[in-house]
């Protein structure tokens, strides 16, 4: 009876002590879920989310706003990536939101361009160059596709190109070998 | 000398008797030759010509971009008759930038001259060579300049030369060995000069002993020392990394380059390009090519670059009737040619028109039964059953933890499978999935840096104009009360009074009496001025 | 169309099962030889019940039919089980067994290559724990049998567990060696006297040594073809060798030696036929020697101080368990890697 006793209060201390200096050893510093969420997301900063950017989006689904399926660049990757980061259930990308479209840039048809400006204001990512009654352009490398700078231009003059396969961005396939039916 | 082994291998049929039998023969020069401007590792060659240009044979096209990057040059005399996007051979099928070449049939060299290397510094020599086009010629194609180029951190203390060949088909190296031995061993000496490395080892597959024999015979000739090594014949004994490990025992640590451990490795033929450079003044436009297969006159062919591989297959006989395509390179690791119209480039080293009976239909694939024999001969020592199954997956993080970036796609898994997994199919994939994501999240990591710069200089705009703004507003509050107006002009007033008083004369010393009455003159006037208000 | 590698050198994953099989064709030979036919029908029911269950089992899982009816896995996984049974099992016995390996073990898990633990280790586990009187009654080997059953006479007792007029059950069947001394070491007797008996013959259980002989030679000709790699053979017979032997010289009376061990129960059949399953069991070289010396302890333990007479079964279904585990803690080092 007293061993028993002696047996669970020196086990009781023993796992009390264990688990006191992991809180200690372990503690983590900061909220890193919303970095976390954020460096999963695509970065397009294109607003589809129904938030101002990527880092909102990212602050409302840690702060359980928002839901993991609302973006349609990061697709179906990247909502399994949320899902997988945050254990919860993956589920169908949000049609709401918009579908996933293959990755573009913006294209400034330049003979058009008036030089309003109002696609420079509207870039997330600084990516169109151009003064006021001067001609703009789009640096084709930093452009994200989000699509914010199509709305604006008065006088429609940028379009948005699909990103091309070229031999320097070309993937290698999927194999593709069915088992076939041999005899039947 | 002691060999080393590495782990697994395996012994496809060789198949290589078919090629030897012929010297290495010439091709009549097509009349239009097709260069791509990728033909290398690297950056894309900079174009140096345009539609129209006559061209000499020799004359640079194209000019290397960047550190890692080739020349490309005209193979023969003629105009340029377009620049545009045509296919390549590539495993992709996909078209890119080529330069079309009309020859003029006239074959004239351009001005080129033998360079006396060792009166120059290395690094010109080196320069020199970087517009040369000099290319590993084993079919990796990362531009020599960069490797010979001595590095004080990692010096050189061996020199291999890449003789091993150990892909079934090919035989260009062993060829080129046999009748250009004299040759390959001058572009020994001069990349040891230029690497300034104490050894120089050849090591031959011990399936050529023809070519073993002619290098014996041509080292024995030369001055310098130079081992030729006679390496068990042991598919893929000839990849730059087993053959190392083979002669020297020493394993090029994973992500590094061979100079980390003193050693560095060329092809038989790039030392044979680097000769025809530097004692001929000839820039890379041709190579040996051997064609073999399922056509007429298999042998080994000394191809200008840019012919049409189909002009290539017709000049070696035409292929038999149940020929279905063609494959560039070897059986192990070649790939599909998209068409017989693409042209020869650097890295061709092998064509292979093939037919079922040569390359039996591939049969649907069975589950993995995980028996191991993948990695029983995995020459890296992976476990290729693991790296399927994660690969399928698509569990990409799980492959680069099992290694998957060192494997070298060498086909030995895929060759013993019973289950006839396209084992390197799956691999390929997630290497290029892989890169394609990291790609991706570091061009992500810029949108988003980008992103904040924009939302601070937004922020920063704004609080200035608010700042602007209370300025104003503090003005406008001013004309409305008089006496602060009052006070603040006074304020500024007493401001100018403090620094007029801070300013000091200069040139006030030494004046000559002119002067000295002209300044007085001009004060007097400013008093007047002063006592007006 | 094609891709690199255009060439292929391997046998096909059939052609490996069949060999596997050939290879099984000595052990028979030496059961028909020690028991009589009767185990034939046993192979047969299995074999026709395996190859049906999975049949239909594909179908439901709409995978193509014949490639997998094919491969010889089922067939295999089916001579495996029949043969680990008493070779006058009833008929239901076996097929019970066959459809609990094939369709739970096997075809539920996904089918070939999907299986984490040996399917004829499970049926045979699962039979061992439902029916452990059928599972231990063996035929004592007509050399040394009162009466002897015909074929047709062995055919009738397996369908209707009826004997011809006059002999009785107990003058045709008795324990298994392991079974018998593992009784008579409860009942106090030492390993000395317990091994005059009559079952035993010179090396293990008579007739069972003649078995586990024939299974050795199969296991020989699978190493040369290359079908197996010597780590699991020679880490198990070795482990199971050397406990053995070890605690014979430790404490004689109540161990049996090396020779029993080895030639005695499924060892022979575990060590080349059973524990080298490669879909079950774990890739890398050393994971094979841990793997194999894993299973030849637990099943020198079942067998010297567990309930049951014989340890393969379980021995192999608990290190299956401890296969991803063992792959992951024994990978090899990569070329270029510290």
């Amino acid at each position: 009876m007293m061993t028993a006793l002696l047996v669970m209060i020196g086990l009781a201390l023993l796992l009390g002590i264990v688990l006191g200096y992991s809180a200690l050893k372990f503690k983590v510093e900061g909220d890193p879920l919303v970095d976390k969420i954020d460096a999963i997301l695509p970065q397009t900063q294109c607003g589809q989310c129904g938030f101002p950017g990527c880092k909102p989006y990212a602050t409302a689904i840690a702060h359980g706003e928002a839901d993991i399926n609302q973006c349609p660049p990061g697709g179906e990757p990247g909502m399994r990536a949320l899902a997988d980061l945050l254990g919860v259930e993956p589920k169908p990308l949000n049609a709401e939101c918009g579908t996933p479209k293959p990755k573009s840039v913006a294209v400034i048809v330049e003979n058009l361009c008036i030089g309003c400006t109002l696609c420079i204001q509207a870039c997330p990512v600084d990516a169109i160059l151009g003064a006021a009654k001067q001609m703009h352009t789009v640096i084709a490398s930093e452009c994200t596709g989000c699509e914010l700078c199509l709305p604006p231009c008065p006088v429609d003059c940028i379009s948005m190109v699909p990103i091309p396969e070229k031999v320097d961005n070309w993937k290698w396939r999927y194999p593709v070998i069915e088992i076939k039916s041999l005899a039947v | 000398m002691s060999l080393f082994k590495f782990h697994g291998g395996v012994h496809p049929p060789e198949h290589k008797l078919k090629s030897t039998a012929a010297p290495i023969r010439s091709v009549t020069m097509p009349l239009r030759l097709v260069l791509p401007l990728r033909q290398h590792v690297g950056n894309v060659a900079k174009l140096m010509v345009a539609v129209g240009d006559h061209v000499l044979k020799g004359q640079l096209l194209a000019a290397p971009d960047g550190m890692i990057s080739a020349a490309v040059h005209a193979p023969t005399s003629g105009t340029i008759a377009a620049i545009e996007e045509r296919l390549i051979p590539h495993a992709s099928g996909l078209p890119d930038l080529c330069i079309t070449l009309n020859a003029d049939g006239e074959d004239r060299w351009g001005d080129h001259q033998p360079l006396d290397y060792q009166a120059q510094e290395k690094s010109a020599v080196l320069d020199a060579l970087r517009l040369a086009g000099v290319v590993g010629l084993g079919g990796a194609t990362f531009p020599s300049h960069v490797k010979l180029r001595a590095d004080d951190a990692h010096p050189v203390l061996t020199l291999i030369i890449n003789g091993a060949e150990c892909e079934p088909y090919i035989t260009c190296d062993d060829l080129l060995m046999r009748e250009r031995a004299l040759e390959i061993v001058r572009g020994i000496e001069i990349m040891q000069y230029l690497l300034g490395a104490k050894h120089a080892i050849i090591g031959i597959e011990d399936n050529k002993p023809e070519a073993a024999a002619a290098m014996r015979l041509a080292c024995s000739q030369n001055s310098i020392s130079i081992t030729v090594a006679t390496v068990p014949t042991l598919y893929p004994g000839g990849g730059a990394k087993q053959l190392i490990k083979v002669l020297t025992g020493l394993e090029v640590p994973s992500g590094k380059l061979p100079t980390t451990i003193g050693v560095q490795c060329f092809n038989v033929a790039t030392a044979y390009t680097v000769h025809r450079f530097i004692d001929h003044g000839e820039p890379v436009i041709s190579r040996v090519v051997t064609v073999t297969g399922r056509v007429a006159q298999p042998g080994n062919y000394e191809v200008p670059l840019g012919m049409e591989i189909f002009d290539l297959v017709q000049a070696a006989g035409g292929t038999a009737d149940d020929s279905n395509g063609l494959v560039m390179g070897g059986p192990m690791m070649g790939f599909n040619l998209p068409s017989g119209h693409v042209p020869v480039v650097k890295g061709t080293n092998c064509i292979i028109a093939s037919a079922p009976a040569l390359f039996a239909p591939q049969p649907p694939a069975m589950p993995c039964i995980r028996c191991a024999r993948c990695a029983e001969v995995c020459p890296v020592n992976l476990q290729p059953q693991e790296l399927y199954w994660f690969a399928r997956a698509d569990n990409f993080e799980k492959a680069r933890s099992y290694d998957l970036f060192d494997c070298i796609e060498c086909g030995c898994c895929s060759y013993v499978c019973p289950s006839r997994i396209p084992l390197v199919q799956y691999y390929r994939y997630a290497k290029s999935e892989i890169l394609a994501s990291d790609k991706a999240r570091q061009a992500a990591n810029v949108a988003r840096e980008r992103n904040e710069l924009r939302l601070a200089r937004i922020a920063r705009e704004k609080e200035e104009r608010a700042a602007k703004h209370a300025e104003r507003a503090v003005g406008a509050r001013a004309e409305a009360g008089g006496d602060a107006k009052q006070a603040a002009i006074a304020a500024a007033m007493a401001r100018a009074e403090a620094q007029k008083a801070e300013i000091v004369p200069q040139n006030v010393t030494d004046l000559s009496p002119l002067v000295a009455t002209e300044i007085k003159a001009i004060d007097a006037r400013r008093g007047k001025v002063d006592d007006r208000d | 169309m094609n891709q690199a590698p255009y060439i292929s050198a391997s046998p096909s994953v059939t052609s490996i099962m069949l060999r596997v099989l050939l290879a099984l064709v000595p052990g028979i030979a030496a059961y028909v030889w020690v028991y009589g036919s009767g185990v034939l029908v046993s192979l047969a029911l299995a074999s026709i019940t395996a190859l049906g269950s999975e049949a239909i089992l594909l179908h439901f899982r709409q995978r193509p039919l014949m490639p997998f009816l094919m491969d010889g896995s089922a067939l295999l996984t089916a001579w495996l089980l029949a043969l680990a049974l008493p070779p006058l099992a009833p008929w239901w016995l076996v097929v019970v067994g066959t459809l609990f390996a094939i369709v739970i073990a096997k075809q539920l898990y996904g089918g070939l290559g999907y299986n984490p633990f040996n399917p004829a280790m499970v049926g045979y586990a699962v039979l061992l724990i439902s029916f452990p009187a059928i599972m231990t009654q063996w035929p004592v080997p007509l050399a040394l049998a009162h009466a002897q059953l015909g074929f047709l006479d062995q055919l009738h007792f397996i369908f209707t567990q009826a004997l011809p007029g006059g002999v009785t059950l107990d003058a045709i069947s008795s324990a298994t060696p392991l079974d018998y001394l593992k009784t008579q070491l409860k009942l106090q007797h030492s390993v000395g006297d317990i091994l005059h008996a009559p079952v035993f013959g010179a090396l293990g259980g008579r007739g069972f040594e003649v078995v586990a002989g024939a299974y050795l030679l199969g296991g020989l000709y699978l190493l040369q073809q290359r079908i197996i790699s010597w780590h699991i053979p020679t880490a198990f017979l070795l482990t199971l060798a050397v406990l053995a032997a070890g605690s014979h010289l430790a404490d004689p009376a109540q161990h049996a030696g090396a020779a029993f061990h080895l030639f005695s129960g499924a060892s022979m059949l575990c060590a080349f036929f059973i524990a080298t399953d490669p879909v079950s069991g774990p890739t890398t070289p050393r994971g094979k020697l841990l793997f194999a010396t894993g299973v030849a302890l637990l099943t020198w333990l079942i067998r010297s101080y567990g309930g049951y007479p014989d340890g393969v079964a379980f021995a192999v279904l608990l290190m299956n368990i401890c296969v991803p585990l063992i792959d992951a803690a024994t990978q090899p080092r990569v070329f270029g890697h510290e």
